[in-house]
């Protein structure tokens, strides 16, 4: 059990290396991601199931998703098919598919063995819950507002560019970009050319 | 250890790399091995509130990137450009 604990430890912080050391977005956030699973692994060993499984759903889920979104719309690839056609190649996801194999062995030596509990015991999800909904009921609240501000921040904040989507379009032409880079351009004081 | 390992990697890329993405993401990492710090904790002394920490955490983490990526989006709209020493001159 403690070496499980080290290996999932070291894959962490391999994949959190090689992360930091990308120059692409997508490369890093593959990794990012087999750092984040290697973590809710150390949470399994370390007897937190819940948590292990808030930090997949949640970190790796809902997190990686936004990531991947934004990158998306940002486009940041120029020469888009080339990268496409590199992507491809299998030099590039094998190092998280390795390290994430290792994870994916554990969790099966893991399954089919002991309890998952390094030392102590198991903390489940019950006495999570009783305790999040006992003393801690004014976090809970102040956690669902601190999640409806940040919803409704990141809402306004994507609203305003949503509401002007020629310039986005335009965008994607070096002159465009070429001479936007110096203005700044107010929001909802422009009104773009629009060629038919 | 491994937390003080993986926070210290996330601060190290904080502040080393130039992209905001990467900015957003050390954060992501520096985030989460603060929460591992406190499950750890909590499950060394075998309570509960280092789990609870972790779940506050979470939600913390989960409301800051969303916030943080929809400035990303404006930022990149407004200037082009997600380098944060071109972006450093607030001048606009």
């Amino acid at each position: 059990m403690e070496l499980a604990f080290y290996i999932a430890g070291a894959v962490a912080v391999i994949s959190t290396v090689l992360m930091l050391t990308r120059l692409n977005v997508v490369h890093a956030l593959l990794y990012l991601i087999v750092s984040l699973l290697s973590v809710a692994v150390v949470f399994y060993l370390l007897g937190a199931p819940f948590v292990a499984a808030l930090e997949v759903i949640v970190y790796a889920g809902a997190i990686m998703v936004l990531f991947i979104f934004v990158v998306m719309m940002l486009n940041l690839g120029e020469h888009a098919s080339g990268m496409e056609r590199r992507w491809l190649t299998p030099g590039i996801w094998t190092g998280p598919m390795l390290l994430a194999g290792v994870l994916i062995i554990e969790v099966v030596y893991l399954a089919r063995g002991a309890t998952g509990a390094l030392g102590t015991a198991a903390i489940g999800p019950q006495e999570v819950g009783i305790a999040l909904y006992g003393p801690y009921l004014i976090g809970v609240e102040l956690a669902s507002m601190l999640l409806l501000a940040g919803l409704v921040g990141a809402y306004h904040l994507g609203s305003h560019e949503a509401k002007r989507p020629e310039i986005q379009h335009d965008a994607d032409t070096h002159e465009r970009r070429a001479d936007a880079s110096g203005d700044l351009v107010l929001a909802g004081t422009d009104q773009p050319a629009r060629t038919p | 250890m491994l937390a003080g390992i993986l926070f210290s990697l996330g601060l190290i890329s904080l502040l080393v790399r130039r992209d905001l993405i990467f900015v957003l993401m050390s954060l992501e990492v520096m985030l989460n091995a603060a929460g591992l710090a406190f499950v750890v904790a909590g499950s060394r002394w075998h309570q509960v509130d280092g789990q609870i920490m972790f779940l506050f955490i979470l939600a913390m983490a989960a409301a800051e990137v969303a916030v943080g990526l929809a400035l990303v989006l404006q930022i990149y709209h407004r200037f082009k450009s997600l380098d944060v020493d071109t972006l450093g001159e607030m001048r606009g």
